[in-house]
């Protein structure tokens, strides 16, 4: 201990101290508070700049996956306008045999009133057609029938044949 | 860079030649002086580990027996009734006394004392000098060293800095071999022991400290025979410094802490008996931490500069082809673990600094204290 003391100089002390704190304060000032802020700044930088990659990477995933999304739904538009393009000409094609066929029936049905009808009018100018015939035949046969006298006697006698017999 | 290596190599080698020179001189003379080679390495080792008021980079011993030193004088500045200025080659390495403004002074193992015209210095029982002694505010070799190794510091981050500006935030030349080192004490000393809130504020003085330590301790490796952080006055300043920065920053739960460090866990008269024990634990801890800061880069830098030394001077007791090389080899082997132990101490003090300051600025969190204290 007392070699120590004896070893200490007080001026070098002094000198030691002012010179340490100066250069501390002029190391401070023109190389610390550079480096330190030049050290900082590029790790922050960095740090920056990777965020900035991985944002950029997320947003082409969402890019992607957005894209996907479209594709997919374009297909599922696709898919639907398909079938309803089909049902569409289901429907129709149906419907026209629908039509078509009421249609049918409807003329059929014209058809047969029609023929009815005609039927009808035949059946009612045979039946006037049969009536004047046999006025006319009877006509014929009693203009025949009176003509001749021995014919008409023997009518009556037939007639009166007839009668006795019942 | 192989230019660099030649002139290192020169450095080391006249190093060395110095060295040898003083030990065959002293061989030569080992008859005429008392002086055996032993205390002679002893003396020189306390010499170099010492402060010198000269800048001197080797010493040798010419024929007729005159020292001669290879080196730079330094102004001395001493306080002793104003201030005297004079420069240190007055006192022509201690050989001599110097005058100034009427007074005059003698340079005796590092230290100056005032004495008479005819440098008569009193000494007591002990041996202690006796003579008054003028406070030395002189620039000695350590605040050469230090201010070298604060222009540097500079120089090298402030070029760091302005590369970053330049480069757009990408280091270029020897900031590349910094810029790790300044993201290690960040991230791995500041950041987990003081705290993601709070570490900015000590970043510059740990910075500071750890590369200002490093730099000193690896200077120390030189040949130039500096021991600036093996200074007891050096590791004090530092250690101060962090003492201060510690208790100026400390917060409301960093005191109350320290003089109620059981806190609301126990009523007052159970808390009397063992506070008059506990406090002055805690009071006393405040010094202890900073003085064994000081004191451990003191000491490692001292024992490692001892070490190293006293092997090199095992080559000239040895003197034999076996015992030279084997100490050769073993001071180069202790030199390799000096170079680790130089950055070891600088990021020990660093640590223990950050550790300090992680404690005062610490804001506990007292529910979650009570939580814990429920559990026990």
């Amino acid at each position: 201990m007392e070699k120590l003391l004896n070893d200490f100089s007080f001026g070098l002390f002094v000198w030691q101290t002012l010179l340490f704190v100066l250069l501390l304060w002029l190391m401070y000032r023109f190389a610390w508070k550079p480096i330190l802020n030049a050290i900082n700044d590029r790790e922050d930088g960095i740090k920056n700049a990777l965020a900035a990659a991985e944002d950029a990477k997320k947003e082409m995933q969402n890019v992607t996956a957005d894209s996907e999304k479209l594709l997919q739904e374009a297909r599922g538009e696709r898919e639907a306008m398909l079938k309803e393009a089909r049902e569409i000409k289901e429907k129709m094609v149906s419907d026209a045999k629908e039509q078509a066929k009421v249609e049918g029936d409807k003329m059929i049905a014209q058809a047969k009133a029609t023929i009815d009808s005609e039927k009808k009018a035949a059946v009612a100018e045979i039946k006037n057609q049969v009536a004047d015939l046999s006025v006319q035949i009877a006509e014929k046969v009693l203009k025949e029938e009176l003509t001749n006298k021995d014919k008409q006697l023997k009518l009556v006698d037939n007639m009166l044949g007839d009668i006795k017999l019942n | 860079m192989r230019r660099l290596l030649t002139v290192k190599l020169l450095l080391f080698s006249a190093f060395f030649l110095g060295h040898s020179l003083i030990a065959s001189a002293k061989e030569d003379a080992s008859d005429g002086s008392k002086k055996d080679i032993k205390t002679e390495i002893k003396e020189y080792i306390d010499h170099h580990l010492k402060d010198s008021h000269d800048f001197s980079i080797f010493s040798y011993t010419k024929d007729n027996g005159e020292h001669v030193y290879v080196g730079i004088p330094l102004p001395v500045i001493i306080w002793d009734d104003g201030i005297k200025f004079f420069s240190s080659s007055k006192f022509h390495h201690g050989e001599t006394i110097a005058e100034a403004g009427g007074d005059y002074y003698a340079l005796e193992h590092g230290k100056i004392y005032k004495t008479d015209a005819e440098g008569n210095l009193s000494h007591d029982e002990e041996g202690h000098i006796t003579n008054p002694k003028p406070i030395d505010f002189s620039i000695t070799k350590n605040v050469v060293m230090m201010v070298i190794t604060g222009l540097l510091m500079l120089w090298l981050f402030s070029s760091l800095a302005r590369s970053y500006a330049k480069n757009n935030g990408v280091p270029t030349g020897a900031g590349r071999f910094f810029e790790p080192i300044v993201i290690y004490i960040r991230d791995d000393i500041a950041r987990p022991t003081i705290g993601e809130k709070r570490y900015k504020k000590y970043m510059p003085f740990l910075l500071t400290i750890f590369f200002f330590i490093w730099f000193l301790n690896m200077f120390g490796l030189t040949p130039l025979g500096i021991n600036v952080t093996g200074n007891i006055a050096i590791t004090f300043g530092l250690a101060l410094l962090t003492f201060l920065i510690t208790n100026f920053t400390g917060t409301k739960d960093y005191w109350k802490h320290l003089v109620d460090p059981l806190g609301d866990a126990m009523p007052w008269y159970g808390k009397l008996p063992i506070y008059i024990i506990l406090v002055p634990i805690e009071l006393l801890g405040l010094i202890i931490k900073p003085f064994a800061l000081l004191i451990r880069l003191y000491a490692n830098m001292q024992a490692g500069h001892i070490v190293l030394m006293s092997l090199i001077g095992l080559m000239f007791i040895f003197k034999s082809w076996i015992g030279s090389p084997l100490s050769f080899f073993l001071a180069f082997a202790i030199t390799l673990i000096e170079v680790l132990v130089a950055l070891l101490q600088a990021y020990i003090f660093t640590m223990l600094s950050s550790l300090y300051f992680g404690f005062a600025s610490e804001e506990h969190d007292h529910h979650e204290e009570e939580a814990e204290l429920a559990h026990l």
